[in-house]
């Protein structure tokens, strides 16, 4: 808490509306808000799956995908960058493929940005709901399976709505994880305002030339990590992650 | 969860201890008592100030000069809010500024060196990129600096006084990301310093063109008010200012003011 009271008390409040109404810091939020939102989605359809089968399945090298599955929670976000870089960049392992073949190129667009977002963010929802799965554990799909429910029904009136709480809060932390990211966007998408320039990365150009600014930004991210938090986080899910 | 806590308070003990031992750690010798320059210095200057740190050195038995590179108005930040250098040597007038409108240098800073930019290429130049008008190619991907730091507003100013527009793919916050993204391929061109091309040994290839002039950027240098070694740092900005830093510097690309 204490650095933010510090962020608080630096903050020049008169200065505010005119920083955080700036072309600049709106095109930053607009962009910061969409690109989170289609990550996380990305994160609920790539992660969902994956979690039902860390949570359910007997596959032999489990662990290991569970530890390749983690990777980008404990790797520093500017690797991760990197590595999307040389894998995708126009020279990298698959992008040089995508650009001779399709002409496209994925550094320096908004696609970049949410590729870097989801790389970084997946682990929040596959570890969130695969904790959920678990604490849910089978019973009541099998007592669904006694009353006459298939497989596929029983997963969807009775597993689903168990981990519901488990899903949004990993989404959450997914979102919040999102609206953070900075280096793994800087190194692998680059910055330009409308396109690539998410809010921490203008709080980090900002902070250049005018420290009033940085800050306001500063504070306006917190704010939403806040809201995030505290109206996202559903009830009944505290114990999960 | 109580243990992990202790480790992570007797972690934070011993950093700050490590931190704290070298100024108050006992001199060995009366005579070669051991003393450390602390010099800030813009990331640019990182060959030639490593290079004339050597000397420095050789120059002056026991001591020992530490050198903090960073971007410029990282470091300006640093040592108004405290942190203890005694040399500050600034890749740009402005972020000088924000040290001397603190009133923390010891006198009024004095310019050292001149950078101009030039554009980096792959190696071969595939583009076949000759002049600063070629980057308003809307197929070309060029990658700037953000006009908030020195080498963006050079940049901004060489396009406002030539005319030329250049459509950017990025802005990026430091001349060091400029060069990465071109190394690696994913620009065609970027504007970057010419000590820049020369520091990346052959990862890029520079073209010059005539228009950069308009844009020099000063490199100042100032003894910070009250340096623990104010006489040490004194002794620092004469080596860089004379005949082995004009050589050093001058062998990186950098010209004389």
């Amino acid at each position: 808490m204490l650095p933010v009271l510090g962020l608080v008390q630096r903050a020049s409040w008169a200065r505010m509306p005119e920083l955080l109404l700036s072309e600049a810091a709106l095109s930053a939020l607009r962009l910061s808000l969409e690109t989170a939102a289609i990550s996380t989605l990305l994160c609920i359809v790539l992660g969902g799956p994956l979690a039902v089968v860390l949570a359910r399945s007997r596959l032999p090298g489990l662990r290991t995908i569970r530890s390749v599955v983690l990777l980008p929670l404990v790797l520093p976000p500017v690797v991760g960058g990197l590595a999307l870089l040389f894998l995708l960049g126009r020279t990298g392992l698959v992008g040089r493929g995508l650009d001779l073949a399709f002409g496209v190129t994925i550094p320096f667009t908004t696609a970049a940005v949410v590729l870097a977002q989801t790389f970084v963010a997946l682990p929040f929802l596959v570890v969130s709901l695969e904790g959920a799965l678990r604490t849910a554990g089978r019973r009541y799909e099998s007592v669904a399976a006694t009353l006459g429910a298939s497989p596929s029904l029983a997963f969807r009136r009775v597993t689903i709505p168990l981990v519901l709480p488990g899903l949004l809060s990993g989404a959450v932390l997914a979102f919040a994880r999102c609206m953070g990211e900075f280096g793994a966007t800087i190194a692998f998408a680059g910055s330009l305002q409308g396109t690539t320039r998410t809010l921490p990365l203008l709080v980090y150009l900002e902070r250049e030339t005018d420290v009033d600014g940085a800050v306001a930004l500063s504070l306006l991210l917190v704010v939403v990590a806040v809201v995030v938090i505290v109206l996202g986080r559903p009830r009944g899910s505290q114990g999960v992650l | 969860m109580k243990r992990l806590l202790a480790c992570g308070v007797a972690g934070v003990a011993a950093v700050l201890a490590a931190c704290s031992s070298p100024s108050q750690a006992p001199s060995t010798g009366g005579a070669s008592e051991q003393r450390t320059l602390t010099v800030f210095a813009a990331a640019s200057l990182t060959e030639s100030f490593t290079a004339l740190e050597r000397t420095f050195e050789q120059q002056n038995p026991g001591v020992d000069v530490v050198l903090n590179y960073g971007g410029s108005s990282d470091l300006a930040q640093q040592i108004v809010n405290g942190a203890p250098a005694d040399v500050f040597a600034a890749a740009s007038d402005a972020t000088m500024k924000t040290v001397t409108d603190a009133q923390l240098t010891a006198a009024a800073p004095t310019v050292f060196a001149t950078n101009v930019l030039q554009i980096a290429t792959a190696p071969g130049n595939p583009k076949a990129i000759t002049a600063f008008a070629d980057l308003a190619e809307p197929e070309l991907k060029t990658v700037l600096c953000a006009p908030q730091v020195p080498c963006g507003s050079a940049a901004a100013k060489i396009e406002q006084s030539t005319g030329v527009d250049i459509p950017a793919v990025s802005e990026e916050p430091d001349v060091k990301s400029v060069l990465s993204k071109v190394s690696s391929g994913n620009a065609d061109a970027g504007l970057v310093y010419v000590t820049d091309v020369n520091a990346s040994k052959g990862q890029v290839q520079g073209v010059s063109f005539p228009e950069s002039a308009a844009a020099e950027t000063n490199y100042p240098i100032a003894v910070v008010k009250d340096a623990p070694q104010a006489e040490l740092a004194l002794r620092w900005v004469q080596l860089v200012e004379g005949r082995d830093g004009a050589s050093v510097l001058g062998a990186q690309g950098f010209g004389r003011p």
